[in-house]
């Protein structure tokens, strides 16, 4: 087994005066998705702001290859190959499509091929290349979000709910767009509510409630055990 | 083998005509004001005199409030220190126009030109160090605390007038205007002062400079979606705060060159005259809408014109037509005509 991408050790965090993250530990393989799943508010999304630096860790340590990222600004963690989507998109509406892809590719020029690429994975975007971001609709603007991430090489992928809200249709081009990066050997940490897509997509698997990881397994191991399901989550994903 | 989504065919809403009047609008405003003021007026050579006094007062006003409305936009930073950057750069600027007495008194639009360029690269070189200076150790403290901004921002501008009394007197300092730039050309019937032309010319000048580097520039591109989401901007690699810097001594160096237009344009420049014209410039910002260079520079020509019309055709209403206007276009537009930032 590989050393982890990414590993989170006893990693605290508070946002004003709530403390949200407890003695977190994580760690997320190399190559394939690992799934960051629980119930609303433990903690899922924080935990990705925080490996990004947008909420500053009370205590704890976060390591990408090996680099402690805990004294790194946002800008530098991002530099180190962390493409992130956040559960809002953070779509620059005013910027057009190309606009938002060119400010994405942050290390130089676009790719063409890797365009290309992205364009196949989304063809709503070669289509809307010029409008302004923010007259597209809730799935392309979740395309754009993703296609940001896609836009250069990344060590590692933070994807928070791509699917939420969306229509079957666009869920089914994201997740197409997601195993593909899969299959280019990507690590991707990917917080999602759509079981039957951490289902298809996931490879590992961590469950937080209340601030921490309480179970971290294989996909295949949480999916088959309808149990083990109720236990870490309440419910059942085949229920869901 | 990517899949395609089946029977998602995309397709942009089309947007209504009162969407696209509305989107319009602030950009017709201009016109519509121009063209209401010679319907008031009557007289076609007042217009146009009072149309070019009031596009040269909006040119420098925009000149003094662009970088404010950015410094806002990014950082969500209020400033009201930035009227100290409007003195320093006018008394900067006068004093090397004094120095140069030689060249402005010379009836050479050449050298008179020289003179006032070599004044406003004084004003602006250093009013963009004082504003570095500023950035550092006065706003820079109090990031995300917007009582505390105002409060030491506030402070910091009366101790630079304070300084500016120190170094300069407590008097103020009356210029004249270089020769060739006194008094005005004849046009269709109009007096065009020479030196509102000028201004018109600089002020248009700057806009499209700045509207190319922000439209047609990666680091344009960075600070527009830096105003918009600052956080999103950081998460794709790019350090915010150094841009900002930059915006915030590019935005100091403008209001520098506007105070030194502005004190040329008075004729007499005071250590508050910075204080003074922050008023206007607020006004401007606020009408303009957060964090838009483009409602900046509307929003600054409107108030120019409406400010020369109404004091043309109503002196007493004059004083109140600024507040006037921007409760007419607030009550139009909360967030202001061309917000970029939601104002919270």
């Amino acid at each position: 087994m590989s050393e982890p991408i990414l590993t989170l050790e006893g990693v605290y965090t508070d946002i004003a005066q709530y403390h949200i993250l407890h003695d977190l530990d994580l760690a997320v393989p190399r190559g394939g998705v690992t799934m960051l799943l629980g119930r609303n508010g433990v903690g899922k999304t924080t935990t990705l702001r925080t490996i990004m630096g947008l909420w500053r860790t009370k205590r704890g340590t976060i390591t990408l290859d090996g680099r402690d990222l805990g004294a790194m600004a946002t800008a530098e963690r991002a530099r180190l190959g962390i493409g992130y989507v956040p559960e809002d998109m953070g779509i620059f509406s005013d910027l057009t499509v190309a606009e938002n892809m060119t400010l994405a590719a942050a290390s130089g020029p676009l790719d063409a091929a890797r365009l290309e690429w992205i364009f196949a994975a989304f063809p709503p975007l070669r289509t809307f290349w010029r409008s302004e971001a923010g007259n597209l609709s809730g799935g392309q603007k979740q395309m754009l979000a993703i296609a940001r991430a896609m836009a250069e090489e990344r060590r590692l992928y933070l994807i928070d709910e791509p699917t939420k809200g969306l229509a079957p249709a666009i869920i089914s081009t994201m997740a197409g767009a997601l195993r593909d990066l899969k299959s280019r050997g990507a690590s991707i940490l990917l917080v999602e509510q759509n079981f039957a897509v951490a289902k298809a997509l996931g490879d590992s698997a961590a469950v937080m409630d209340d601030g921490r990881v309480i179970w971290a397994g294989a996909m295949a191991e949480l999916a088959g055990d309808a149990a083990l399901q109720e236990r870490l989550m309440g419910l059942s994903m085949e229920t869901a | 083998m990517m899949t395609d989504a089946p029977g998602h065919n995309p397709t942009l809403a089309a947007l209504s005509a009162s969407d696209r009047i509305g989107q319009a609008m602030p950009f017709i405003l201009v016109p519509l004001v121009v063209v209401a003021g010679f319907l008031a007026i009557g007289s076609s050579s007042s217009w146009l005199t009072l149309t070019v006094a009031g596009l040269a007062m909006g040119m420098m006003i925009f000149l003094m409030a662009s970088g404010l409305t950015l410094v806002f936009g990014l950082m969500d930073v209020i400033n009201f220190g930035h009227g100290a950057f409007i003195s320093v750069g006018a008394f900067v600027g006068v004093s090397v126009l004094i120095g140069f007495g030689g060249w402005t008194s010379a009836p050479s639009l050449g050298l008179n030109l020289a003179a006032v360029a070599l004044a406003i690269l004084a004003a602006i070189a250093v009013t963009g160090v004082l504003g570095w200076g500023f950035e550092r150790v006065i706003v820079r403290p109090v990031y995300g605390q917007h009582l505390h901004q105002i409060l030491v921002t506030v402070g910091g501008l009366i101790v630079i007038e304070q300084l500016i009394q120190v170094v300069w007197g407590p008097h103020e300092i009356f210029i004249n205007r270089p020769e060739t730039l006194q008094g005005a050309i004849t046009y269709a019937g109009a007096a065009l002062e020479k030196y509102r032309l000028l201004a018109v010319a600089l002020g248009l000048m700057v806009f499209v400079a700045m509207r190319l580097v922000l439209r047609r520039t990666k680091i344009g591109l960075i600070v527009r979606a830096g105003v918009q989401n600052g956080e999103m901007v950081q998460a794709l690699g790019y350090r915010l705060r150094l841009v900002f810097i930059g915006v915030f001594v590019a935005g100091s160096a403008l209001a520098g060159l506007g105070g030194v237009m502005w004190g040329l344009y008075q004729g007499v420049i005071t250590a508050g005259m910075g204080e003074e014209m922050m008023i206007l410039v607020f006004i401007v910002v606020i009408i303009g809408g957060l964090g838009s260079v483009e409602g900046a520079f509307i929003g600054a020509l409107l108030v120019g014109l409406s400010q020369n019309y109404i004091a043309f055709l109503a002196p007493k209403l004059a004083l109140i037509s600024n507040i006037g206007l921007m409760a007419a276009i607030l009550m139009w537009r909360p967030q202001g005509m061309m917000p970029v930032v939601k104002a919270k």
